[in-house]
Formats: C-alpha cells, sequence, structure tokens
C-alpha cells in the first residue's frame, strides 16, 4: 500500500477528483495548505504598505491506493492537476505501513 | 442654536412668550400639537439612527482588525453604549447643559445628578422646546455622547487592556464631553463667541480624536507594526464587515445631522440630508482615487475611510453649505484623509482603523469649513473657528492624556506582549470569535 501525496492548484480539485474516479479512485483527503516552491509570490498593498505574500494557497490531497494502483493514480493526477504553469505542484508516494476501516475493522488491502 | 431654532418651527406662537397648558389634554387640543409631534417623531427618529451607529462602529473597527482580537473589539463597542447612556443620565445630559444664561461667557456649570421632570406638563410639551419633548432632548445627546467615546476604541485596538480603557472610557464621556460640550451646545463662552459646530465636527468627532490621539501615544503601537524601519502592515480580517459598517455609519448620520436641525423643519432637514449625503459621496470618491493615485491601486479601507471623512467634513456646517460647497468640502476631506492616514504611520502613530485621520483631522477640517464656505463664511468666523477647535482640542487632549497616563502609572494601559501575540480574546475574554475556523494568518 502507499500514501499518495499531492500538492495542486486549488482550482485544479474538481478536475482532478472526477479523473481519479474514472480509473477507479473513489476516496481521498483534502486540506486547504500554503506554500511555495520555485514559484514566487506577489507583492500585495494595504493602507500604503506593501508586502510580499509568499506563502500561496493550495490544496493537498491524501489517498491511500495498493500497489497496482500506484502509477495509474500518479500519472492521472499529473494530468488532471497539470496547467504547464509555474505553481503546479508536486506528487509524492509514501510507503503506508498498515490501514484500517474503523467501522467494520478490516485491515491491509480491504481497508482501502 | 436650541432658542433660535425654536423660533423657526413654531410660527404659530409669538416668540417672545412660550405657550402654557394646564395639562396634556390641554396640549393635546391645541393648535401647535400636531406640528410638535411632527418634530418630535423626527428627532425620536434621529436618535434611533444615531444609536444604529454603534452597529456600524462595532462592524468597521471589526473588519479592519485580526480575527484573534474580535471578541474584545465587539465587547468594547456593545460596552460603550451603555457607558454613554448610563453616564449621560447620571450626570453628562446635565453637565453639557446646565442651563447657562445665553450670553454669561460660562465655562462650567452642573444642573444635578439624574434625568427627571420636575413638571409633568412642561417637559412634555412646546413649552419646553418646539422641537422635542426633555426626554427627547435628553435621548438624542445621550446617543451622541456615546460615539464620542467609541471613536476611542478602534485607535487603541488590539493591545489596550480592556479594563483600564473602561475606565478611560467612563471619565471621557461622563466629564470631558459634556464640559467641552456647554462650551458651545450647551450656551457656554464658545457660543458667545460666535464659535459654530451644526452637528459636531468639534464637539463629537475632533473630541473623539483627540481622545484617541493621546491613548494611541501612551498606548504605543502594535508589535511588530514598524520593524526595520519599515512600516509592517497588519490586516483587517474582514473587508465584508468593515464596508456593512461604514454604510450602517451613513445611514446612521442621516438622524446625527438631520436630527441636529432639533425639528422636522422640510426645507432645513432636507438640506441638511443632501449636503451630508454629498459630503459623504464625494469624500469616498476622492479617497478612492487619492489611493489609486498615490499608492498605484485602488483602496477599499481608504475609500471606506473616505466616505466617513465626508461625512464627519460636513457635519460642522451642514445646514450653512450650499450643495456645491458640500462637495468640495468632501472632496478635500477624502483627499486629506488619506494623506493622514500616511502620515500617522510615517511618524509611527499605530491606529489599526485610521480613527484620528477620520474623526481629528477632518473634524478640525469640517469646523475650519465653516468659516470658508457658506452662509457663514468670514474671516472673523474663521478666528470663531480656530477658537473652539484650540480651545477644546487643548482641554480634550490634555484630559485624556493626563487620564491615560494616570491609568497607565497606576494599573496599566497595554496587555502584556504574550497576550497580544496569542489575541486579546483568549487574554481578555478567554473565548473565540470563531471557534469553528483555523485562522489562516497567526500574526
Amino acid at each position: 500500500m502507499k500514501l499518495i501525496i499531492a500538492i495542486i492548484k486549488p482550482f485544479k480539485l474538481e478536475e482532478v477528483k472526477e479523473a481519479l474516479a474514472e480509473i477507479g479512485v473513489e476516496g481521498m483527503t483534502v486540506t486547504e495548505v500554503k506554500g511555495f516552491g520555485r514559484q514566487k509570490g506577489h507583492t500585495e498593498i494595504y493602507r500604503g504598505s506593501e508586502y510580499t505574500v509568499d506563502f500561496l494557497p493550495k490544496v493537498k490531497i491524501e489517498i491511500a491506493v495498493g500497489d497496482e494502483l500506484v502509477g495509474k493514480t500518479v500519472d492521472t493526477i499529473v494530468r488532471a492537476a497539470k496547467t504547464g504553469k509555474i505553481g503546479d505542484g508536486k506528487v509524492f508516494v509514501v510507503a503506508l505501513d498498515e490501514a484500517v476501516r474503523i467501522r467494520t475493522d478490516e485491515r491491509g488491502d480491504a481497508a482501502i | 442654536m436650541l432658542l433660535g431654532l425654536t423660533a423657526l418651527v413654531s410660527p404659530a406662537f409669538a416668540q417672545d412668550a412660550a405657550p402654557t397648558y394646564e395639562n396634556l389634554e390641554a396640549f393635546a387640543a391645541s393648535p401647535g400639537y400636531a406640528l410638535f409631534t411632527a418634530n418630535n417623531l423626527w428627532m425620536m427618529l434621529c436618535a434611533a439612527l444615531v444609536f444604529f451607529m454603534h452597529l456600524g462602529f462595532a462592524c468597521v473597527e471589526t473588519g479592519l482588525t485580526r480575527s484573534k482580537n474580535t471578541v474584545n473589539i465587539l465587547f468594547k463597542n456593545t460596552l460603550i453604549p451603555c457607558i454613554g447612556l448610563l453616564t449621560y443620565a447620571l450626570c453628562g445630559f446635565n453637565l453639557m447643559y446646565p442651563g447657562f444664561a445665553e450670553g454669561s461667557g460660562s465655562w462650567f456649570g452642573f444642573a444635578g445628578f439624574g434625568v427627571s421632570v420636575s413638571d409633568s406638563v412642561a417637559s412634555l410639551t412646546d413649552q419646553y422646546s418646539g422641537g422635542y419633548t426633555y426626554w427627547t432632548d435628553f435621548l438624542f445627546q445621550a446617543m451622541f455622547a456615546a460615539t464620542a467615546a467609541t471613536i476611542v476604541s478602534g485607535a487603541v485596538a488590539e493591545r489596550v487592556k480592556l479594563s483600564s480603557f473602561l475606565i478611560f472610557s467612563v471619565l471621557f464621556v461622563s466629564i470631558s464631553y459634556p464640559i467641552t460640550g456647554s462650551w458651545k451646545w450647551g450656551m457656554g463662552w464658545l457660543n458667545d463667541a460666535g464659535f459654530y459646530d451644526f452637528a459636531g465636527s468639534t464637539l463629537v468627532h475632533s473630541v473623539g480624536g483627540w481622545g484617541a490621539l493621546a491613548g494611541v501615544i501612551i498606548l504605543g503601537p502594535r508589535l511588530g507594526k514598524y520593524r526595520d524601519g519599515r512600516i509592517q502592515p497588519i490586516l483587517g480580517h474582514s473587508m465584508p464587515l468593515a464596508t456593512i459598517g461604514v454604510f450602517i455609519l451613513w445611514l446612521g448620520w442621516f438622524g446625527f445631522n438631520g436630527g441636529s436641525v432639533l425639528s422636522a423643519d422640510p426645507g432645513l432637514v432636507s438640506l441638511v440630508l443632501v449636503t451630508t449625503a454629498l459630503s459623504a459621496a464625494a469624500g469616498g470618491f476622492a479617497a478612492a482615487m487619492t489611493s489609486w493615485f498615490v499608492l498605484k491601486k485602488p483602496d477599499i479601507s481608504m475609500a471606506l475611510n473616505g466616505v466617513l471623512a465626508g461625512l464627519v467634513g460636513i457635519t460642522a456646517g451642514a445646514d450653512q453649505m450650499a450643495a456645491m460647497s458640500a462637495v468640495i468640502i468632501g472632496l478635500i476631506s477624502g483627499v486629506l484623509v488619506v494623506f493622514s492616514v500616511l502620515f500617522f504611520d510615517k511618524i509611527k502613530i499605530d491606529d489599526p482603523v485610521g480613527a484620528i485621520s477620520v474623526h481629528l483631522t477632518c473634524g478640525i477640517w469640517g469646523t475650519l469649513a465653516v468659516g470658508i464656505f457658506g452662509n457663514l463664511a468670514g474671516g472673523s468666523q474663521i478666528v470663531a473657528q480656530l477658537k473652539g477647535i484650540l480651545s477644546i482640542g487643548v482641554f480634550t487632549f490634555i484630559f485624556a492624556y493626563v487620564v491615560f497616563f494616570a491609568i497607565k502609572a497606576i494599573m496599566g494601559l497595554r496587555v502584556s506582549a504574550e497576550e497580544e501575540t496569542e489575541g486579546l480574546d483568549i487574554g481578555e475574554h478567554g473565548n473565540e470569535a470563531y471557534p469553528d475556523f483555523t485562522t489562516a494568518h497567526n500574526a
């Protein structure tokens, strides 16, 4: 099992969700985050004083998938979330030791 | 001003003898009853409109400060009208209107504690005044008193200790405001000197502004506001709320200025509402354009401050101005307020909501404008206006400065650095304004 963590542009969330549903990935957790990579922030001004906003709003998606789905899931996310402009985000694949479905106590692949 | 306008609104009566009635039934049957009822009704509506401005202040201050201090802001804005009304009933009304004889050049008088009618007929009829009963008089003026106190709360926001601020407010609204008010509206020496302040550019707004300035000087800026030789912006957390607040204030101002006619006189009230609206519009427009040109982008909070600046600017002379003059006064107010906000930041006077710029800077401007535009324009009027501006400024600033200084020495004026960082909602109230939301910033 793997945990796929994707940081994407917020307006891409619907598109990514629908693309994942098409390949059979239905469950995910979404968090609103801020971050930056190489994308610079921008300058804002409030009552005459300028300031830079370095942290940009992003959305983090976490999905637990079986090993056989990892490649397809990553490719789907990349394809759906890409705009080609700076700040598109990143996808990480992390090893997942255990998963439990709370309602039924199922473990392992049965839980994801 | 009270007596002069009374003559205007009861044309049926000879100016030299106030009407008398045996009882209220006799009054109700008298020819002046309908007119008096209409006047009094308008005045009561205006009292309600001025009251409503406290919601406006609460929204503006909340919107332009951080969410971690919102409960504290709302608490202050809830308590100040309460304190204002109670102290005005206790002593403020009779300090402000002690019954000076016109022309006596009086500085101080006190007509006793509490509000009550000694006779139950005269005070409730046009024998008291052509425009309103004793009770209406008290209520309308009480609402004004509370607005002077609340101006201070925005400037000292986000770092003043709640208990210290409340103590200051009690003293400020029950002693300082009524005394300076008595000099003009109470028929004191400034009235004799020809000073004119229709609805309080000096008596209310600059009084609040001087109190705010004294407070901010003694209090110091918010943590992190002036750092590394630069001004660090501390963003207000809700522009929608700030906007709602300004429009509520604009609405309330129709009562603030409209009721200062002290009757429902159609000609005067309609003129005043127009000059008020035009000045507000000009102020908002000018501030928006000024921020656009000077700061490269049009700033919503500056535009909002501009509307208020225009309103404050016309308040001294709304009944004396032609429409065009009102527009010019508003335009100048709008430009002034933007530069004033920038100026105070530059000299490290930290005012989160621009209260000093709106109420003090434009209060002084609006008062001076009475000598420059309109029916009273002239060199001697300018001198009279300056007398009022300076005397009330000196008294109020010194009073506020001494009180704040004493409070700071005795009990402290400012919350601790830890509390200021964590937010006054937790520190002062053990409470959160938005417990369902996690904050994006934690500055």
